[in-house]
Order: C-alpha cells, then sequence, then structure tokens
C-alpha cells in the first residue's frame, strides 16, 4: 500500500481527531465553530485519501492495528492548550502545504485531483491558521509551543521536504522526530476511538 | 477592541443580500473567517457582506401627517369610470 | 434607536404583544418583560453550551467516519446556536462573559436533559432523535415569540434541528436493524431517557399563568408542548419495535395523550444544580475557561 499516502490520510484522521475534540471548548464561541469546521475538513479528507487507496476507508480507518498506522507523531500528540493547537495547526498547515503540493505533480490523475481539492480546501485552513499567527506571535506561550513542537513538524515530511518548511517559516531545521515510532498517546487515542466500535462484531452496520 | 459586525447573506446569486445575525470579532480578518463558518458552512450562502454595526446607520421615523395615497396603487379605484367609458365606446359605435 | 409604534404603558405593551404584536432590540420594554426574556434566552443559550458536553464524548468514539462527520457537525450546530442566542441576549444588555461567568458559578439555569450521563451509542442516537425531537418542538412555538431578533435566530436553529432529529433516527434506524445486542442498547437508552424527556417541556402550569405565555415569549403552554412530543413521536418509537417504559402511556380517544405523572420535584432538584452531572460538566467548562482567558485577551487587545 502506497506508504505516502497512508502516512498522509492517517495525518489527516488523527489531526481531524485530536481538532474535533476542541468542539464546544475553544476560547470563543465563534472560533468554535470555525474550528469544528477544519476538523471536519481534516476528517473528509482522509476518508477521501483511504478512498483511494480501499473500498472499506472506515475498516482502513479504525480496523487495524496500531503498528499498521502511518501517521507522524506531530498528529498523536494530545495539546488541550490553545497555545499548542493553534501551534500545531499553523505548522501542520506549512508542513502539509509543501507535501500536498508534491502531490498535485503525481503521475496518477487520481492522486494529483484529490491533492488539488484538499490543496483548494485547505487555504482556508492556511488563512484560520495565518491570523492567528499573527494575533498570537508575540506571546510568550505561543512562542515556546511552536518551539516544542517543531522538531515534531519537520517530522510530517520526509527528509528532503524539510530545509523547504524551515525557509517557509523562518526557523532553523533541527532533528526531526519522524515517523516510524508512535508515540503513547496514539495508543490512547486508537483505544477511544475504537472502543464503540469494537464493542460489535467486525462488519457490524452503524 | 472587538466590535459587532453585522453579517448579511445573499442565498443564490441575484438574490437580496439579508442580514442574518452578527459575529463579535476584533477585526475583518476573524470577522470573516468567523462568518465564513456560521453562515456557510453548508454552501448555503454564495456571498457574504460583513458591516460593523457602528457603520449602520439606522432610520426609523417617518412623518404620517398627511394623505400620500396618491403615491400608491390603493389610491386610485378606476372601475367605475372604466365601466361608464365602456359603455360609452360601444353605444358609440353600437 | 427610537421606538415607532411599540406602546410604553405596561398594560397597553402587554394587549399590543397579546396581539401579536412584536419588539425588536432598540424598544422601550417594560422591566418585567426584559428580565424575564434574558433570564428565558439566556437559559437556551446554556442548555446549547451544556449539551455540547454530554455529545462532545462520542465524536472521539464514533465508529464510522460519516457517523463521526455527521455528530462533529451536529455538535457544532449546537455551539452555533449557543452562539446566536448569547448575541441576543448580549443586545438586551447583558453581555456574554457575564451569561458564561454565571453559568459555571451555578447562578444560571439549563434544562434538565443535559445533566444527566451518557453511556453508550444508544444514547447518541436517543439524543440527537428525541431530546432534539422535544427541543424542536419548544422552537417551532418561539418563532413566534414577541421579541422579534430571538424568533429571527429561532428560524436558523429549528432548521439546522431538523438534520440532528433525521440523524439520531437514522442512527437508531441502524441499531434497530443490527443486531440484537444494538437493538437492546436502544431500547436500554430509551428507559434512561423517557423521564428525562417527560420532564423536558417543564411542569404543566396553565399558559393563563405562565409569565412567559402571557408575555407571548412562548407561544404555547408547557403541556400542549408535551401532547405534540408525545403525538409526534410515540407513534415513531413504537413502529420499530420500541418499548417507551411507562405502562400507563396511551392515546385517549380525544386525542390526549395519558402518561404517569413525571416527578416536578426532582426536576426542580436537578435544574437548581443537582443532577448527576452538573458539578462535573461546569467543573469542565470553568477549566477551559479559566484555562483560555489569556487568548480572549489577547485577541481583544488592538
Amino acid at each position: 500500500m502506497n506508504e505516502l499516502l497512508l502516512g498522509l490520510a492517517d495525518d489527516e484522521l488523527v489531526i481531524g481527531w485530536r481538532d474535533s475534540e476542541w468542539t464546544g471548548i475553544a476560547p470563543m464561541l465563534e472560533e468554535d465553530v470555525a474550528f469544528s469546521s477544519i476538523a471536519q475538513n481534516e476528517i473528509g479528507h482522509a476518508r477521501a485519501v483511504y478512498e483511494l487507496l480501499t473500498d472499506d476507508a472506515d475498516a482502513l480507518a479504525f480496523d487495524r492495528p496500531l503498528g499498521e498506522y502511518r501517521c507522524a507523531p506531530l498528529v498523536e500528540l494530545r495539546l488541550l492548550d490553545w497555545a499548542h493547537t493553534i501551534a500545531r495547526r499553523w505548522l501542520y498547515e506549512e508542513a502539509d502545504r509543501i507535501r500536498i503540493a508534491a502531490l498535485m505533480d503525481d503521475a496518477d490523475p487520481a492522486v494529483a485531483g484529490l491533492a488539488a481539492k484538499i490543496d483548494r480546501e485547505e487555504v482556508y485552513h492556511r488563512m484560520h491558521a495565518d491570523m492567528w499567527h499573527e494575533r498570537l506571535r508575540g506571546e510568550p506561550r505561543f512562542r515556546d509551543a511552536v518551539a516544542d513542537l517543531w522538531p515534531y513538524a519537520l517530522g510530517v515530511l520526509p527528509p528532503e521536504q524539510r530545509a523547504e518548511l524551515a525557509a517557509r517559516v523562518r526557523l532553523e531545521e533541527v532533528e526531526a522526530i519522524g515517523r516510524g515510532t508512535h508515540t503513547p498517546e496514539l495508543a490512547e487515542l486508537w483505544d477511544e476511538m475504537t472502543s464503540v466500535r469494537r464493542s460489535a462484531p467486525a462488519g457490524a452496520q452503524w | 477592541m472587538n466590535e459587532i459586525w453585522e453579517v448579511f447573506r445573499q442565498e443564490r446569486r441575484g438574490q437580496p443580500f439579508e442580514h442574518a445575525g452578527s459575529v463579535v470579532a476584533p477585526d475583518a480578518g476573524f470577522a470573516e473567517t468567523w462568518a465564513r463558518e456560521q453562515y456557510g458552512r453548508r454552501g448555503e450562502s454564495v456571498a457574504l457582506w460583513l458591516v460593523p454595526r457602528d457603520a449602520i446607520h439606522v432610520v426609523e421615523q417617518w412623518a404620517d401627517e398627511f394623505d400620500l395615497k396618491y403615491r400608491r396603487v390603493d389610491g386610485y379605484s378606476i372601475k367605475v369610470r372604466l365601466k361608464e367609458a365602456r359603455e360609452r365606446a360601444s353605444a358609440r359605435s353600437g | 434607536m427610537a421606538a415607532v409604534e411599540v406602546p410604553r404603558d405596561e398594560q397597553a405593551f402587554l394587549e399590543y404583544v397579546q396581539a401579536g404584536g412584536r419588539v425588536e432590540a432598540g424598544d422601550r420594554l417594560p422591566e418585567d418583560y426584559r428580565a424575564k426574556l434574558i433570564k428565558f434566552i439566556e437559559m437556551h443559550g446554556n442548555s446549547e453550551l451544556m449539551g455540547v458536553l454530554p455529545e462532545r464524548e462520542w465524536i472521539l468514539r464514533a465508529p464510522t467516519l460519516q457517523r463521526k462527520l455527521a455528530l462533529t457537525a451536529k455538535v457544532q450546530d449546537e455551539v452555533g446556536h449557543a452562539q446566536l442566542i448569547y448575541r441576543v441576549v448580549e443586545d438586551l444588555g447583558k453581555p456574554r462573559e457575564q451569561c458564561l461567568a454565571d453559568l459555571i458559578s451555578g447562578k444560571s439555569k439549563f434544562h434538565n436533559v443535559f445533566h444527566y450521563p451518557t453511556s453508550t451509542w444508544g444514547d447518541v442516537g436517543v439524543i440527537a432523535w428525541l431530546v432534539d425531537a422535544a427541543a424542536i418542538v419548544s422552537q417551532k412555538a418561539l418563532l413566534k415569540c414577541s421579541y422579534a431578533p430571538y424568533a429571527r435566530i429561532m428560524k436558523k436553529i429549528c432548521w439546522e434541528e431538523s438534520f440532528h432529529i433525521l440523524h439520531g433516527r437514522d442512527v437508531i434506524l441502524a441499531l434497530v436493524t443490527g443486531t440484537p445486542a444494538q437493538f437492546e442498547l436502544v431500547q436500554e437508552a430509551l428507559n434512561r431517557w423517557w423521564q428525562p424527556l417527560m420532564q423536558f417541556h417543564g411542569n404543566p402550569i396553565p399558559a393563563g399563568e405562565d409569565p412567559m405565555y402571557l408575555w407571548r415569549i412562548k407561544s404555547q403552554g408547557n403541556e400542549e408542548a408535551r401532547q405534540q412530543f408525545l403525538e409526534g413521536y410515540v407513534p415513531q418509537i413504537r413502529e420499530l419495535g420500541l418499548t417507551v417504559p411507562d405502562p400507563k402511556l396511551r392515546r385517549r380517544d380525544d386525542g390526549v395523550w395519558e402518561y404517569t405523572e413525571p416527578d416536578w420535584d426532582e426536576l426542580r432538584h436537578v435544574v437548581t444544580g443537582h443532577g448527576p452531572m452538573t458539578e462535573e460538566r461546569l467543573a469542565f467548562r470553568r477549566r477551559f475557561l479559566e484555562q483560555e482567558q489569556w487568548v480572549r485577551d489577547a485577541v481583544l487587545a488592538a
């Protein structure tokens, strides 16, 4: 199975799951509504990519053993504070832009077409992240959060794309925390994410 | 400073913009991002106008002293005269 | 903003609204009307916001991608409703920060149903279908509220709630046509939610004695709302083979539904802040509100 695409889909699934944790508890109601749309979009992207890879997107999304997920550690982290959440949003969208741009040139028209669709939607995610970045860049909390997450953000991309990310966000490239080893947080997330699904036999309808 | 932004939405091209509600936001950027989702996440609007509440000039009082019916359709009753005109015309040609 | 036709005298105002007259934010409102309006609308906003918490957990556990999207969208709508509602309250003179402070301190109230725990995916279906159905009965009546800004937001709210009910019914239908264990999940959830549903519309104070009705803030009495709910939804529940856990529930020949009288003391006890989940949910809200005060301060600064 295409590792790059699976990594993209798993990233979108898990960051969408993490972002959906903010539904109802974001700092202001207007932001709560907007942020929830972003989370839904990410899940929608995950689904669309899974559907390129399989007939049963739900099975691929939920029924694999933990070790078969290909998400980057960045998205697995539980970040229930706004500074880290927004820092992650901003860094992730910057990394994703690079990844998606490469996929838009893919030889497979289905992949290139889907990447273009995702990119058109993520224009709005980037607007949102840039707006918050602009507003919070002076806050020490936010700067510290970006510093915390920077090694993880680099790990979203393969080594050859990391210099471009560093240039875009104007940070020095450091050693990345990349794919391969999952965080303990992913195990907790997976457990909760699949708890209802596992309560019925495989193939049960919901 | 946070201000109240009134949101007007257009449901389909060609239709009037109608007042839909308001968002509280510090600037046009936040107002746009937030209004997009509150009033368009279902694709229910093709366009939005965002206007700071302070920019809206409210008009609510009118003088209502004299008969203005001559400016309106309900100020005219042509039935009787029309009937008479038709009767005279048919008498002439008759 | 100066009023045009709204009478200033309280008795004349009462007659004006009872004859179907509407008022706007800038009109001169009798103090009692304004106070009752704020309290009523604020409680609605609080309820939307607190209603998010029981459902939120299940977003994270949704068993398919479609259900996850649908449930997230539904809960997003509830937050959106809270935003619409608190804006109306703010334009009546009570700032949002004050509403939220009164909510988390326990000073103001929210509807009974949101004080109860959710235990299974069956609850997700029952809440989206039947709790939202009970709410939409009241909300449709509020389309005629004498206070026009509130009536106007009710239009968007009712439109969005209609999706929720369909989503809820779809979740229930998947379960009742699934495994026997899944059917039981629904029946068990229904058993737990029936009493709060019966209490939802409030005790049967006659409309003529209900100040909310007299001011035409509400346009129907509590019992009328409950009867509408039963008439619309008991047949839908029964046609799926589910049992409503009230042996006395029956529809008379004259169309009136009879039922076991709900425990009104319990309702009062719950809405005054003593429900099984009240403290925990308010504490959760308080935690995030306080934690993110710095964000609001940062965004507010020029």
